[in-house]
Formats: structure tokens, C-alpha cells, sequence
């Protein structure tokens, strides 16, 4: 399991996995179609917005900002936690644990080879979002661009690791999805996915701040609608890597655990 | 005559397996209705939010829209309890083939289907709806308008009939693409539309929301029963859709059916 191996392996798995991608288009669609909360919590503020401005957004502010949503949000998403949980239930985890690959790898780039398809379809909505809105509110600032990019990756990690932490609990408890459910609905609430963080309450935005949720989705659409400087940005930049490292590190500790008490049943 | 007490026992004997099966289970009933009761205490949060930056939005104070978020868990409770279980076991008869099973009875396919499967401890949400309501008038310091509640009940049988052919017309689509529990999921996502007053979406949202996917007959027009500010013409309306989607629903089950080739033999 050398890391030159490994790294020689990815190209592979990479194709493998957009090749599944392609056989399953339907379904994907039907997933990215499913997508639809940003669009309705977008016309819900423009009704609130339509009369006067709620804070510092009208409703253009909206509509940049919850496409944006749409995008990043097809961008980092990951269904870790399902899969692995549906794994460990009918023991064919076991033949992921046989291959000279990490398991968490292979996963890892089997997510990662959705990518390409959800691009196709967030591009188009990239453009109407320009041409509804105009191009005033993107970054003119090219490093805030670069942190743009690197907290999409930072994004997608935490929710990848988190995925991963979480589905592997069904190591001990069969099933873990109840679990993933009540992490799904503080996302909603918390990342900015429903509500921009702006609009919270004082009190509640210095938890959100510290919590990861908003880092998954809020922070790259703040980037990329709000016209953060670059102090800002790095520094929510660095909470963001920050909660990378700890989710890393957690999923290291319960993985290892967790696999002394995988039986393999059935499979 | 003899036809409905038949199916009237076929009806009993089914709801009686579906408990039977749904004690086995007695701890997920816990964790089910915990689970829920936190999902729908977090879809709140918008709404205060958003009525905590506005005295009223598209014409609905908090209160009122309170009451749609009301009928909407009400919806929600139905459909998790008594259409998505029975649905869901349709969609793995129809990816395993065993649906010929169900087929080959001599009870009509639909019912039978329909009928599988009830897990009526799902269906916590219900109280949530009851608080929510109670809240809304405490708050509004009046009662629900008499005509206007039983307007109401007529609603929620209608709404109910409209959220199963909508199900119907789905799990119909599961004939053709097969893999369902994304589909499910789509009409979740949809179907969430309907917390809200049809009045906040314009254009054509709201004109599909009405017409084609009828989310505004399902939780709006209810909650303004309630309110006794629904036109009689509207609850007209209502029952005729209903009876449209039931029909159409049918057709396309019946057309469905037809196609069906038995996925493993």
C-alpha cells in the first residue's frame, strides 16, 4: 500500500468512476434535479425582499446569491456516508478491504469522478446567473479568486470526512443514516445553504462562525457573491483548512476502531 | 356491493400485517419520532428568520404562514406513515421482479400495492401539526372560522388524494428508469415547495405549483379555509382537481402496468 502506488492507481480509479458516472446519467440527473431547495428558498427571499432590501440584499443579491448556492453545492457534494453504511450492511466493505488500496481512497475518487457530469449542469446555470445579475459582484481580486478555489477543495473535504466519519459509526450501530440525518438538517440551517449567515442574528453568527457547517457551502458563495477582502478571506480560509485537519483526524481514530469490529456479514 | 366488503377485508387484513411487522421494530419508533420531530423544529428556522426581518411577506404574516407550515407537516406526517412505505415496497417489487407476485393475485394491483404497507408510528408529525396550529390562533387570539374548518377537512381529503396520485405518478416513472430511491428523493425535494404560501413564488412557479404539481391546493388553500378566507370557487376547484390527478393517476398506473416486463425471469 505505498503511496507511489497508490498515486499510480488514481488515473484508473478516476476513469472507472466517470465511466459509472456515465452508465448511471439518468439517475445523476434525477439527483441534480432534486437540488431544488436553493431555488425555493430563492423565491421565497425575493418575495421578502421585494418591497425594500433585507439588510445589505436586494433581491439581484439573492438571486446571485442562492444560484451560487446551486452551483457550489453540486460541486461539493458527497454521499459518503450512505454508501458506506449500505457497505458495512451487506458486507461488501470486505472486498474494498482485500483490494491493496486504502478504502477511504477509493472512495474518495469514486465522489470526486461525479464532478465532471454536476459541471455540465452548473455551468449553464453559472451563465444565467451572469446574465441575470451581472458580473459586479465577483471578486476583483485575483488571490481572492485562488482562496475561491481552494476553499471549494476545503469544502468538499469537510464534507467528504464528515460523510466518512459519520457512516463509519455503522461499524457499531449497523446502521449510522438516522445519524446522517440530523447532521443533514444542522447543514441546512447552519451552512448558509437556507439562510445567509449574514442574516442571522449577531448572537447566532459567532456559532456558526466556529461550527463547520458554514464552510462547506456559505463561505465559497460569500467569496464569490460578496466581495470579501482578502484578510477576511484568508482567515476564514485557515478556520476552514482548520476543521479539514480535525475531520482528518477523526476519521483516522474511528476508522481504525472501527474495522477490529467489522464482521463482514453476508457478504 | 360485494366488491367493496371484499376489498373493505382485504383492506383490514393488510393494515393488520403492517402493524404485526411494525412491532418487530418497536425501537426505531423512538428514533424515528425523534429524528423527525428535529427535522421539522430545524425547517422552522427559515420561517423565523424571515418573519423576524418582516412584519408580513407576500401577504401572510407569521401566524397565517405558520398554519401552511402546519398543513404542510400534517402532509408530511401522511405521506411518511401511509403512502411512502407501501410506494417504496412497490419500487423494490418492480427492481427484483417479485411484482409479478402481486400481479398474479386476484385483487386489483393498485389497491393492493397501495394498501402494503402502513407504519402509522411515522407518523409523530402529526401531533407537530396540531401544536402548530394551536400556536397559530393562540397567537391570533381567535378561533378557526366554523365553515371554514369544515372546509378544511373536505381539503385534506382532497389534499390527501393529490399527494397519492402524485406518488402514483411517480413510482409509475419507476417502470422506466427503474432506480427509484432518487426518485423518491426528487419528490421530497419538490414537494417541499409546499411549505410555503403559494403567494410567495411568482410567474410561473407559482402558476406549475398550482396547475401541474397542485402543491397550493395541498397546504395553501387549506390553511386559508382555516383563515374562512377561501373562495367558495377555490374549494370547488379543489375537489375537481383532485378528481383529475385520481383519474389521471389511474391511467397512467394502467398504462404502466401494461408495459411491465418483469425485471428477473
Amino acid at each position: 500500500m505505498s503511496l507511489r502506488s497508490t498515486v499510480r492507481a488514481l488515473p484508473t480509479l478516476f476513469r472507472v468512476g466517470f465511466a459509472e458516472m456515465v452508465a448511471y446519467r439518468a439517475e445523476m440527473l434525477v439527483w441534480v434535479l432534486a437540488t431544488t431547495m436553493p431555488l425555493i428558498m430563492l423565491a421565497l427571499w425575493s418575495a421578502v425582499a421585494h418591497d425594500a432590501p433585507v439588510g445589505r440584499f436586494d433581491q439581484a443579491d439573492f438571486v446571485a446569491y442562492f444560484l451560487a448556492c446551486f452551483i457550489v453545492r453540486q460541486l461539493t457534494g458527497a454521499w459518503l456516508a450512505w454508501q458506506l453504511s449500505f457497505e458495512v450492511r451487506t458486507g461488501t466493505l470486505a472486498m474494498r478491504l482485500l483490494r491493496p488500496l486504502h478504502p477511504m481512497v477509493s472512495y474518495a475518487v469514486e465522489n470526486l469522478a461525479a464532478i465532471p457530469l454536476r459541471m455540465v449542469v452548473a455551468f449553464p446555470v453559472a451563465v444565467i446567473a451572469l446574465l441575470l445579475t451581472g458580473a459586479s459582484r465577483l471578486p476583483h481580486d485575483p488571490v481572492v479568486w485562488v482562496v475561491f478555489l481552494v476553499s471549494l477543495a476545503g469544502g468538499w473535504l469537510i464534507t467528504f470526512l464528515a460523510n466518512a466519519a459519520i457512516g463509519t459509526l455503522a461499524l457499531w450501530t449497523g446502521s449510522s443514516v438516522k445519524l446522517m440525518d440530523v447532521w443533514l438538517a444542522l447543514y441546512m440551517v447552519f451552512s448558509g445553504y437556507l439562510i445567509p449567515v449574514e442574516l442571522f442574528p449577531p448572537a447566532l453568527r459567532g456559532a456558526i462562525e466556529v461550527l463547520p457547517f458554514r464552510y462547506q457551502i456559505g463561505f465559497p458563495v460569500e467569496l464569490l457573491t460578496r466581495g470579501v477582502h482578502r484578510g477576511e478571506a484568508l482567515r476564514l480560509l485557515l478556520a476552514q483548512w482548520a476543521w479539514v485537519g480535525l475531520f482528518l483526524l477523526a476519521v483516522r481514530a474511528i476508522w481504525r476502531r472501527g474495522l477490529e469490529r467489522f464482521a463482514a456479514y453476508g457478504g | 356491493m360485494s366488491g367493496i366488503g371484499r376489498y373493505w377485508r382485504l383492506f383490514r387484513v393488510q393494515v393488520r400485517s403492517s402493524v404485526l411487522l411494525g412491532l418487530q421494530y418497536r425501537a426505531d419508533f423512538v428514533l424515528d419520532g425523534v429524528v423527525s420531530l428535529f427535522w421539522t423544529l430545524t425547517a422552522l428556522v427559515p420561517l423565523f428568520t424571515v418573519f423576524h426581518l418582516r412584519q408580513s411577506v407576500a401577504g401572510w404574516t407569521f401566524e397565517e404562514a405558520l398554519l401552511v407550515t402546519g398543513w404542510f407537516t400534517l402532509l408530511e406526517a401522511i405521506l411518511e406513515g401511509a403512502i411512502n412505505p407501501s410506494l417504496t415496497a412497490v419500487v423494490e417489487h418492480i427492481r427484483k421482479g417479485t411484482l409479478d407476485f402481486v400481479l398474479l393475485k386476484p385483487a386489483d394491483a393498485q389497491f393492493l400495492v397501495s394498501t402494503a404497507r402502513f407504519e402509522p408510528w411515522r407518523s409523530t408529525n402529526v401531533v407537530t401539526a396540531l401544536v402548530l396550529w394551536i400556536v397559530a390562533f393562540v397567537r391570533m387570539g381567535r378561533l378557526p372560522s366554523a365553515w371554514g374548518s369544515a372546509a378544511a377537512v373536505l381539503l385534506l381529503l382532497t389534499a390527501t388524494a393529490l399527494l397519492y396520485s402524485l406518488w402514483i405518478l411517480t413510482v409509475s416513472a419507476a417502470f422506466y428508469v427503474v432506480k427509484i430511491d432518487n426518485l423518491t428523493n426528487l419528490f421530497n425535494s419538490i414537494f417541499d415547495a409546499a411549505r410555503w404560501p403559494v403567494e410567495v413564488f411568482r410567474g410561473v412557479m407559482r402558476w406549475v405549483f398550482t396547475f401541474i404539481i397542485p402543491l397550493a391546493l395541498m397546504t395553501t388553500f387549506p390553511a386559508q379555509a382555516m383563515l374562512g378566507r377561501l373562495p367558495l370557487t377555490a374549494l370547488a376547484w379543489s375537489v375537481v382537481g383532485a378528481g383529475v390527478f385520481g383519474w389521471l393517476a389511474r391511467r397512467v398506473w394502467l398504462s404502466s402496468i401494461a408495459h411491465y416486463t418483469s425485471a428477473s425471469s
